[in-house]
């Protein structure tokens, strides 16, 4: 909402404050300043001159040199190159080290060796425009009215000395949609009175229900309907000072009647529509639901399409405008209208705002009515309307007004208890003091019921706390004190469960890995590229029903598109390598109006100098890390987004962990990357399933080990996790630890096998063990190797 | 016999002094103390002595024999010593070399930023709270007094799922899913994704990151939720920012606030960062608004609470200079190794 400050002074007084205190106080009071412009901030020693003479340059076909009074006490020598130049007329006139827009400025010069002190200026070298000026001047500089006085600044004339204020107005404060609203907020905040001159018109005595009839249907979607009639309209540009706080405050002037409804919108809050009588059939005003399907064309020229959920304004026939949003283009005020029907109208909110949405059109009318306006402010408005007409003599107002209520509410007194409030704030604020800030807000203080009852325009005071705001606002939020919390002590921390995200992101960095943060909507294209079957459950997807766009349309059901992306966007931007973690959630559709399951997952990522090894590494220290033990690595050959031979699935105590693995060349490549990703998807909630709940100690040995390496050669295919699993089970309980620490094929081993070596450490608790011992349980763990894998000892 | 001893004692002094090497100093003990050095030749005479003298004599050559087995030692401690210096100073490095480490990864900012937060709550006794970010319409909106058709709506552009579920805009629908399973004293902060359909530029994101935070207890007031989040701002920002609390509007909270810190950039005193203005707006607050503590089985006549939401880009923009948001999605190495 713009304010142009010098309209506030027809209701309060704020003379002596600056632009900028004044910025600050409402800032801080809760009317929100944007900004501040100041109109005629480029523009600056511009005065309104006397052209005396006027004869051509002696050394040029287009200059003339003028002398011109531009009441500076002297007659200045100006050469001018405008073709409208001429003696006696009245134009701005630049003085020397006059400011321009555009950071032009005017010094003493020659032009073509003839000196010149000052510049006769266009309105478009003033930045002024056409609609401030209401007319299109021909062609040159701008020729000002005969009677304009000499030496006037020209910033006065065209209204440029004025500071427009841009507030941010908050939904609840549909009444600061106005500039009554921000003078009486002004006026609260600064102390000054405040109060709204009285709207006096004369009435022509021919009563407007003689004429017109206004019948409302729908008492719930229209709350107050008011109409006026105004006659022998004579339709013309409105006067200067109107056209200039309308463009001040950000709307283009038309004509006086529209002006008039649009300066008594701006001034009051109330949205106004005026209609020609003679396009109303049957003289007749019906406010009723549209019928489905019905198109009305507004005033934007466009056709709207209705349904029976909208309220429109419609005349005997047909509709005549879209209530509370845009008036139709059959009715609109014409040039030849000679009798004109003011409506003022509160409508209900949520129907005009539905409506607004539904035919995509918000206009400054639909974004008042949207926050609910009050319905007692219809009949000042109109009046208002009624007493400008009389002020700019544009026609006779009619006597009478129809006024149909529908079903409204009023204000219901609230309990006011000071110490409940100050207990509330955390102050000590005086009972009077709180008494003086609400009744500056028109807000009514009962003090023998210790009752307060807000004005009808404050729908949003509601209860205690809402009073509570009003008090701390003018009291000042920054005199209330600062206190630390009190009471019962919490115990804070993290849980088992974020204390656990939190290990694993130390691993994973610990691991040489970054974390990512990623959307959680992608494309459902990412199934494709995944090489996803088409029955998958992945395929079953939470949609967006009004996505930003196809690429964003769907929760996902897995991170591997997501950390891909990423992968292939470093890898775009050229960096040789990348480890990346990310902490994410999938969501997985429960359907029926359930909320999905959000499932947490842990995602891991690496391309560039890494292989199948260093990702299932990075897992292995994960899990060492978390302490999740007995995690197995099983071949899977199946999954179309990996590669067949390089993929295990993660399982430990009988949970899935996830899937670790190369991922399929042909992914990579619908991705964009043309070299080998690792990615691991694994599920968060298994992995704290199986996080170790206590950690025992044990005694550290007190024996020496027995070290004892075993090579052999076996069938290419034998994996080397069956070796182990047979060493494990047949080391017996003194086996204390078995490590590979070699696999060789090539030469020197026969075409179909490989050699493979582990070193066994055994060691008992209680004795040294022999030689002999270790001996037999080597012997029969090698019986074991022969006899299950076709081992051949080396 | 005394004499003799005295001799020896006084040369072997004066050679241990001269011997310059380990060699030469075990030449000097088997001259000295061997089984056929001087010290022992004089002993092997002590059968002529008298009884007498014989004890005295004898004591008088260990004392000898000990004194130069002592210097011995000290001197080869200390030539080792040379030696070992000088070879140390032939072992020179280049020091300035790079050093041999592990990669290490690191966290994205957001989640630095959001664990320095976590800690300052959880030092005053709060909790860390969680909640859907596929959400019902009513913990959303309706439930924090933000009815269908209510204009506020219009200020957070919604993605919907279906008519009664919504992608979350805003972490604050979290206060209800507590309130509703938690009996006061309640202190959380609930971090999370939040969703709004805003195209992407350098300041807009469909997915940002919020931090809701809330207090219900008994005789909770609005100083408290003033000296709470100053003492949060402070801990983030330093101890010299200042505060500035002012009133505005949001359904669910009555009083409300926005909070604006003295800008980072300048200090106060205007510049491009701030818009001119000083201040940079970095949260909303406000005490929660009696329907809501209603709508959540909790008596606003008894308990009393307050609310806040912090924008988490905003606070990491701020705190590392970053000018586009973008990167914190974009996941470019080269910006999250600079955290």
């Amino acid at each position: 909402m713009k304010l142009p400050l010098s309209w506030l002074n027809d209701y309060t007084n704020i003379d002596g404050v600056s632009p900028k205190e004044y910025a600050d106080k409402m800032t801080m009071t809760g009317s929100k300043v944007e900004g501040v412009e100041d109109l005629g901030a480029e523009l600056d020693g511009v005065v309104t001159g006397k052209v005396l003479t006027c004869e051509p340059h002696p050394d040029s076909d287009h200059l003339s040199v003028c002398t011109v009074d531009a009441g500076t006490g002297e007659i200045l020598q100006i050469v001018c190159g405008a073709p409208n130049v001429k003696a006696g007329i009245i134009v701005p006139t630049a003085l020397n080290g006059a400011k321009l827009p555009g950071g032009i400025k005017i010094k003493k010069t020659k032009m073509r060796g003839v000196e010149s002190n000052g510049m006769l200026c266009s309105h478009e070298e003033l930045g002024i425009s056409e609609d401030t000026l209401g007319y299109e001047p021909e062609y040159g500089i701008l020729i000002l009215p005969d009677d304009t006085p000499v030496g006037k600044d020209i910033k006065d004339l065209y209204g440029l000395n004025e500071n427009v204020v841009e507030f941010e107005i908050t939904s609840n404060r549909p009444d600061c949609f106005s500039i009554i609203g921000l003078a009486r907020e002004s006026a609260a905040s600064f102390g000054k009175p405040f109060s709204i001159p009285e709207n006096k018109f004369t009435e022509n005595g021919e009563n407007i229900a003689d004429t017109l009839s206004v019948e409302v249907l729908d008492k719930d979607k229209c709350l107050r309907y008011c109409a006026r009639m105004v006659k022998n309209v004579k339709i013309g540009p409105s006067p200067a000072w109107m056209r200039e706080r309308l463009q001040a405050s950000g709307v283009r002037a038309i004509n006086n009647i529209v002006d008039i409804t649009n300066y008594v919108m701006l001034e009051y809050g109330q949205p106004m529509h005026a209609f020609d009588l003679r396009d109303l059939a049957k003289q007749q005003i019906i406010v009723r639901r549209a019928a489905d399907g019905e198109v009305i064309k507004t005033l934007d020229e466009q056709d709207r399409k209705l349904t029976s959920d909208d309220l429109v304004i419609a005349d005997g026939e047909r509709a005549v405008a879209v209530a509370g949003v845009m008036g139709g283009f059959n009715s609109e005020v014409k040039d030849d209208t000679t009798t004109v029907v003011f409506e003022s109208a509160t409508f209900d909110a949520a129907s005009v705002r539905l409506t607004a949405q539904r035919i995509g059109l918000r206009t400054e009318s639909s974004s008042r009515y949207e926050k609910g306006l009050d319905y007692h402010n219809t009949v000042p408005a109109v009046e208002r309307a009624c007493a400008l007409v009389e002020q700019l003599g544009c026609g006779e107002v009619c006597s009478g007004m129809i006024d149909v209520l529908g079903n409204v509410k009023d204000m219901s007194p609230i309990t006011f208890r000071p110490e409940k409030i100050n207990a509330f704030l955390g102050t000590d604020i005086p009972t009077d003091d709180m008494i003086k800030y609400l009744t500056a807000l028109d807000i009514a203080v009962d003090t023998e019921k210790m009752t307060v009852t807000p004005p009808s325009f404050r729908p949003d005071l509601e209860g205690e706390a809402d009073i509570a705001e009003e008090i701390a606002r003018f009291y000042g939020y920054e005199k209330i004190p600062t206190t630390l919390l009190r009471g019962e002590t919490t115990r804070g921390g993290k849980n088992d469960r974020q204390q656990a995200t939190d290990a694993i992101s130390a691993a994973l960095t610990a691991q040489g890995m970054s974390e990512i943060y990623t959307y959680t909507f992608v494309s459902p294209s990412i199934f494709d590229k995944l090489n996803i079957p088409a029955d998958s459950n992945l395929r079953k997807t939470v949609k967006i029903k009004n996505p930003l766009g196809e690429d964003t349309s769907v929760m996902r059901t897995t991170t591997i598109a997501s950390m891909m992306e990423i992968l292939a966007r470093n890898y775009n931007y050229r960096n040789p390598s990348a480890k990346l973690f990310e902490n994410g959630k999938v969501f997985i559709p429960n359907g029926g109006g359930e909320l999905p399951d959000e499932p947490a997952v842990v995602t891991l990522g690496m391309y560039g100098g890494v292989d199948f090894f260093d990702l299932k590494g990075a897992c292995e220290a994960l899990f060492e890390v978390l302490n999740v033990n007995g995690v197995t690595y099983e071949a899977v050959t199946n999954n179309p987004t990996f590669h067949p031979g390089r993929c295990a699935a993660v399982k430990a105590g009988g949970k899935k962990l996830g899937i670790i693995g190369e991922i399929h060349p042909s992914v990579c490549r619908k991705f964009g990357i043309e070299t080998k990703c690792y990615v691991g998807e694994l599920s968060f909630e298994n992995i704290f399933l199986n996080i170790a709940k206590e950690i025992k100690f044990k005694e550290l040995p007190k024996f020496p080990a027995v070290t004892r390496d075993i090579a052999m050669l076996v069938d290419k295919g034998v994996l080397v996790g069956s070796i182990e699993t047979v060493i494990r089970k047949n080391a017996g309980k003194h086996l204390e630890a078995v490590k590979l620490f070699d696999v060789y094929e090539g030469e020197q081993i026969p075409e179909g096998k490989k050699s493979v070596a582990y070193s066994a450490v055994f060691r008992a608790a209680d004795r040294s063990l022999t030689g002999e011992e270790v001996q037999n349980i080597f012997d029969k763990i090698l019986k074991k190797l022969e006899k299950e894998l076709n081992a051949i000892l080396r | 016999m005394k004499q003799k001893l005295e001799e020896i004692r006084a040369s072997a002094k004066e050679a241990l002094s001269d011997a310059l090497n380990i060699d030469a100093l075990e030449q000097l003990r088997i001259k000295y103390l061997g089984k056929k050095g001087e010290l022992t030749a004089v002993l092997k005479g002590m059968g002529k002595l008298s009884p007498d003298e014989r004890p005295v004599i004898g004591a008088l050559a260990n004392d000898i024999r000990s004194k130069i087995e002592g210097e011995i030692e000290s001197k080869k401690a200390e030539i080792s010593a040379k030696l070992e210096e000088e070879k140390l100073k032939l072992e020179t490095l280049d020091v300035t070399m790079p050093g041999k480490r592990q990669a290490t990864g690191e966290l994205h900012p957001l989640t630095k930023v959001l664990e320095n937060i976590k800690s300052t709550f959880i030092g005053m006794g709060f909790q860390i709270a969680d909640g859907p970010e596929v959400e019902y319409d009513y913990y959303n909106f309706e439930a924090l007094n933000i009815p269908k058709n209510h204009p506020a709506r219009d200020e957070q552009d919604t993605f919907y799922i279906s008519d009664n579920i919504v992608l979350r805009t805003q972490t604050s629908g979290i206060q209800v899913r507590v309130m509703e399973k938690t009996k006061p004293p309640i202190r959380i902060i609930a971090p999370g994704k939040v969703y709004r359909s805003d195209a992407v530029d350098a300041t807009h994101s469909p997915v940002f990151h919020q931090i809701e935070g809330l207090v219900v207890d008994k005789g909770v007031t609005m100083a408290d939720l003033k000296g709470t989040l100053e003492m949060f701002i402070h801990a983030l920002y330093g101890e010299s920012t200042k505060v500035r609390f002012r009133p505005h509007h949001f359904p669910f909270t009555e009083p409300s606030a926005e909070v604006d810190i003295s800008c980072f950039s300048c200090g106060g005193k205007g510049c491009p960062v701030c818009k001119g203005e000083g201040w940079i707006e970095i949260l909303g607050c406000g005490m929660v608004h009696p329907k809501v503590l209603a709508n959540c089985g909790i008596d606003p006549e008894v308990y009393s609470g307050f609310a806040f939401g912090i924008g988490l880009e905003r606070i990491a923009m701020g705190k590392y200079g970053i000018n586009d948001l973008r990167l914190f999605f974009e996941n470019d190495l080269r910006f999250l190794s600079q955290f």
